[in-house]
């Protein structure tokens, strides 16, 4: 009785070492080194130009807004490359861009081409009195990747931009009530001289 | 069906006093062959007799008013044969009859039957069967809700990932079919890949105490496990049907399964769901529809003394994600967090529509068994799975049908293990495990990988002891070892490995610089050490008393490690941490309780010391050109969860039966005492079920849930809106009122032709339209939770 408990343990020995032999084996026939491609986003929108020129003539002012490592941690730089002029009228346009990749991807495009699901917003405080739209889309509301700025008397003013992405439209001009998810969201600060 | 006590199935003896009057009385005791464990609720007949007596907890029983003579007894148990017994009746006689137990060891998984316990000391609770076919239009951790001390983390009402006493996710391990899940349980939208129509019974083990399914249940261990498989000839199955009011769909599942004597099987089931747009009181939830697949098919021989099986399963889901909760940037969250209705608001529809989750499973397993005599059982099993999550968000242009995320998760186990239960009073348990992991995230995505590519290994060895040193006292112990070691290649963002300080402490792991990103080899080793000591006492008055300690080790998941970037789906910026280390925990619980024919009761306190505890938390803001997001940082800290839960029901007559539970969590950090995030709510559960068995087996059942509100949270942080030029509370963090829930089921069996049977029932959940936000639902700041819900279920058995 005793001799047979001894054999049929030894039994069981062999078989969890023949176990354990194979997952070692198992284990060790398992490797790959394998590079994995890298990815470069593709949407991402690095980089948002405004540019502004005077209805009356003149030199054209950039604001831009770029942020090369998109949901990074490092914050986007923003500059404007000069002072407005008090009392002007200047017709606006947008450029968004993919910087991450070379050469850079024009996301302005993209827009266009499905303008009835975006719309861009401004808010603005200070010395600019008014924003207006100057494109439609095919349903005949606005997009905003044109309009026109007027400047008030020289002060401090501050130049919002948001472009919504599938904003109910027509909309009465709010980012309240056109809704939608946000895809650029930033502000600049002007001096109006 | 309340035999819910004891191990390994077992008839007691029983012994007999008798006096010439007819007045003598027999007391027997039923005892386990192989380890004396008393077995409960075994039914005591004398031939002849219509009455049917029970063993109680000791396994004892009397039979009153003997005469002088011989009787002959029935003794049955579920879990055993059914044995006849000749006894002698001569005065007061006592006897111990020893039967065996075969049929246990045609367990093709170690936990078929629910009323075998997994643990000797744990505090366990059970689903059985009859309750969980009335989820089978929901998912597991809805159905889980009704055992006392487990709440649900959820993404709506279609994503629903379970939390035992405060912990889920990489903390509970969930065993399909003695598989261990391997389904990415690290992201908070990340349900388990489990068909509950594919489960016959539920077991949770609070806790680590089951050492044998893995050292790192810090929460605790989910089971689900098929009923017994008889050896006959035969072929049974059933059909089961829910249509389902709000969601306006429901599900379809069948299971067929066909035995021989022999001890060969044959076992198939499948599952089809479809569900709409869910509802709230007031308004649709767009796009939170579900469609799911499930099909599993399972056969073997099982005999006494050897047995094999093999199953495979497969499960697929697409799941809607409300459409409201896809947002942009910080100002989005804001106006979501202020406004009472979600953003967007459709009209109905089956469809799914971005964004959206689709995730497949294929689960396969092989799985032999030897009893060898006088000695024990060797169990030998290899399993692999393979899981594929694809996460759809809302994207533009080309790429507007492009997953942003897709992974593939595969992974193959081999693992043995050997019980030895032929001594008298003690039982051995011990084993190994290894187990090879793959993930691959496929670029293709246009997206940067949230998990990068990883190979992972596991390696493992447990040993486990029971020792009954008296008559209604067991004791148990185990040890466990875990090795893990993860190889990842990983690409960071140069601005990101600077901002984590990696640059300082894991620059010797850049493999190749491509400028803005960094290609990395992330090597990590663990070395985890897991333990258990507890007691399990029966008292005469048949209350029994359970305590434990358990020490656990946890090795981090890829997301605590890894995750860097942005979820469009939460909008926030996720970050992992390289420097994290295994979470370890030590868990004291006790339970006080008693199962009587006509009231019983449970208490379970319990105290969890964690240190190095991971969690996720709002830690402060990063700006992008889409304006502001909220980091989500993975940081350890040393907690302390304490809780509690309670239960007692009462058999008022054969028709009327109250229920009450309570289950409280708390848990702190450490340091500060400050609270936890995502701790569940208190809640309070009261039902009264009225049954009748002549009315064919009415039933009918109120429940009541209150819900209270979670006072202890995390601050909100403060952010800067563009929008309104100013630092704003982000409430994210705050809390959602108590409710109060209302719930009707009411059931039916009528009897076919043929022994088969036919089973009607009604649910109505959230009966009184209770507008209501859950705490534990991610998707609490977009929108209400569910309105009032009708069920409909037919059930048929053949």
């Amino acid at each position: 009785m005793e001799t047979s408990k001894l054999n049929s343990a030894a039994t069981i020995v062999k078989k969890i070492s023949i176990v354990t032999f194979t997952n070692i084996l198992f284990i060790a026939c398992s490797s790959d080194d394998d590079k994995p491609m890298p990815v470069n986003e593709e949407e991402i929108i690095t980089t948002v130009k405004v540019s502004l020129t005077p209805d009356t003539g003149g030199d054209t002012i950039t604001m831009e807004s770029k942020d090369l490592d998109g949901d990074g941690p490092n914050t986007p730089i923003v500059t404007v490359s000069s002072n407005l002029q008090a009392n002007t009228t200047y017709n606006g346009s947008i450029v968004l861009l993919n910087e991450t990749e070379s050469p850079a991807e024009d996301i302005t495009v993209e827009v266009k081409e499905e303008d009835e699901d975006h719309q861009f917003f401004y808010t603005t405080t200070g010395a600019i009195s008014e924003v207006a739209y100057t494109d439609q889309d095919a349903d005949g509301n606005p997009v905003g990747l044109t309009f026109t700025l007027t400047t008030a008397t020289a002060s401090q003013a501050s130049f919002g931009i948001t472009l919504r992405h599938e904003p109910k439209k027509p909309n009465d001009g709010t980012l309240a009530d056109a809704g939608g998810e946000t895809d650029v969201e930033q502000t600049f600060s002007l001096t109006v001289e | 069906m309340r035999n819910t006590l004891t191990i390994l199935c077992m008839l007691v003896a029983s012994a007999l006093l008798y006096a010439q009057d007819c007045n003598n009385i027999l007391i027997g005791e039923v005892i386990d062959y192989h380890d004396n464990t008393p077995l409960s609720n075994a039914i005591i007949q004398i031939q002849g007799n219509k009455k049917q007596y029970f063993s109680d907890a000791l396994g004892k029983f009397t039979l009153k008013n003997l005469c002088n003579g011989t009787i002959n007894l029935e003794v049955s148990h579920p879990e055993c044969s059914t044995r006849f017994i000749t006894i002698k009746i001569t005065g007061n006689t006592y006897k111990k009859i020893i039967l065996e137990h075969h049929l246990e060891e045609l367990d093709e998984v170690k936990v078929t039957s629910s009323t075998i316990n997994k643990t000797n000391s744990a505090q366990e609770n059970v689903i059985k069967t009859e309750k969980l076919e009335r989820f089978g239009s929901n998912s597991l951790g809805d159905a889980l809700t009704q055992i006392n001390g487990v709440s649900t983390l959820s993404t709506g009402a279609t994503i629903v990932k379970p939390v035992i006493q405060g912990l889920g996710g990489s903390r509970i391990l969930i065993l399909n079919n003695g598989i261990r899940m391997q389904d990415m349980e690290w992201g908070d939208e990340h349900a388990p890949n489990i068909d509950l129509n594919s489960a016959e019974n539920v077991t949770v083990v609070k806790g680590a105490a089951a050492l044998q399914y893995g050292g790192d249940a810090i929460g605790g261990i989910i089971l689900l496990d098929q009923n017994r498989i008889p050896k006959t000839d035969s072929i049974y199955g059933k059909t089961l049907l829910n249509g389902v009011v709000n969601g306006r769909g429901g599900n379809i599942a069948t299971a067929l399964t066909k035995t021989y004597k022999n001890g060969y099987y044959i076992k198939g089931q499948a599952s089809y769901k479809k569900l709409g747009d869910a509802e709230s009181p007031n308004y649709i939830l767009s796009n939170t529809g579900i469609s799911q697949i499930g099909a599993a098919i399972d056969f073997g021989k099982l005999t006494f003394e050897e047995g094999w099986n093999t199953y495979y399963s497969y499960f697929n889901t697409t799941l809607g994600i409300l459409r409201a909760s896809h947002i942009g940037n910080v100002d989005d969250l804001i106006t979501a967090i202020n406004s009472s209705e979600p953003t967007i608001v459709n009209d109905f529809t089956y469809r799914i529509n971005n964004p959206h989750q689709e995730v497949s499973h294929h689960l396969g397993k092989l799985k032999y068994y030897k009893r060898f005599q006088a000695l024990g059982k060797l169990n030998v099993q290899y399993d692999v799975q393979q899981n594929h999550r694809y996460e759809y968000d809302i994207r533009v242009g080309d790429d507007k049908d492009k997953a942003s995320l897709d992974l593939k998760l595969t992974t193959q186990t081999l693992s043995a293990d050997f019980k030895m239960d032929s001594f008298d009073n003690k039982k051995v348990f011990f084993g190994i495990l290894s187990r090879y992991q793959e993930n691959y995230a496929n670029p293709g995505t246009g997206v940067r990988r949230l998990i990068p590519d990883y190979d992972k290994i596991d390696f493992g060895v447990f040993t486990s002891t029971e020792y009954q040193f008296s008559d209604n006292g067991t004791i148990d112990a185990g040890l466990r070892y875990d090795y893990s070691k993860i190889d990842a290649k990983k690409y960071y963002r140069t601005s990101r490995w600077e901002e984590r300080g990696y640059d300082v402490d894991f620059s010797d792991i850049v493999i190749e610089d491509l400028g803005t990103q960094l290609l990395t080899n992330p090597e990590l080793e663990y070395h985890n050490f897991s333990a258990s000591v507890g007691l399990h006492y029966i008292f005469k008055t048949a209350d029994q008393f359970r305590f434990n300690y358990a020490l656990s080790q946890r090795t981090p998941n890829p997301a605590e490690l890894f995750s860097d970037g942005l979820h469009h789906s939460a909008a926030r910026v996720e970050l992992g941490d390289l420097r994290i280390k295994s979470e370890t925990s030590h868990r004291f619980s006790t339970s006080l309780s008693k199962e009587d024919s006509t009231w019983g009761y449970e208490i379970s306190p319990y105290i969890n010391f964690i240190s190095d505890f991971i969690l996720l938390e709002p830690t402060g803001i990063e700006f992008s050109i889409r304006g502001a997001f909220p980091v989500w940082e993975y940081r350890q800290i040393d907690a302390h969860l304490l809780g509690i839960d309670a239960s007692i029901y009462a058999l008022w007559s054969s028709n009327w039966r109250t229920d009450h539970q309570f289950s409280l969590t708390k848990g702190n950090e450490a340091k500060n005492n400050m609270p936890l995030i995502n701790m569940p709510s208190t809640r309070f559960q009261n039902g009264i079920t009225f049954t009748k068995k002549e009315w064919s087996h009415f039933t009918f059942e109120l429940q009541s849930e209150y819900v209270f509100k979670q006072n202890e949270y995390v601050p909100n942080i403060y952010v800067y809106s563009p929008q309104q030029d100013q630092e704003v509370e982000l409430k994210i963090n705050t809390p959602p009122n108590a409710y109060h829930l209302l719930k009707l089921d009411s059931e039916i069996k009528l009897p076919l032709k043929n022994r088969n049977q036919l089973t009607l029932g009604l649910g109505v959940n959230n009966l009184l339209n209770v507008k209501y936000r859950d705490y534990l639902n991610r998707l609490r700041i977009f929108s209400d939770d569910l309105g009032r819900n009708f069920t409909l279920r037919l059930k048929l058995n053949y």
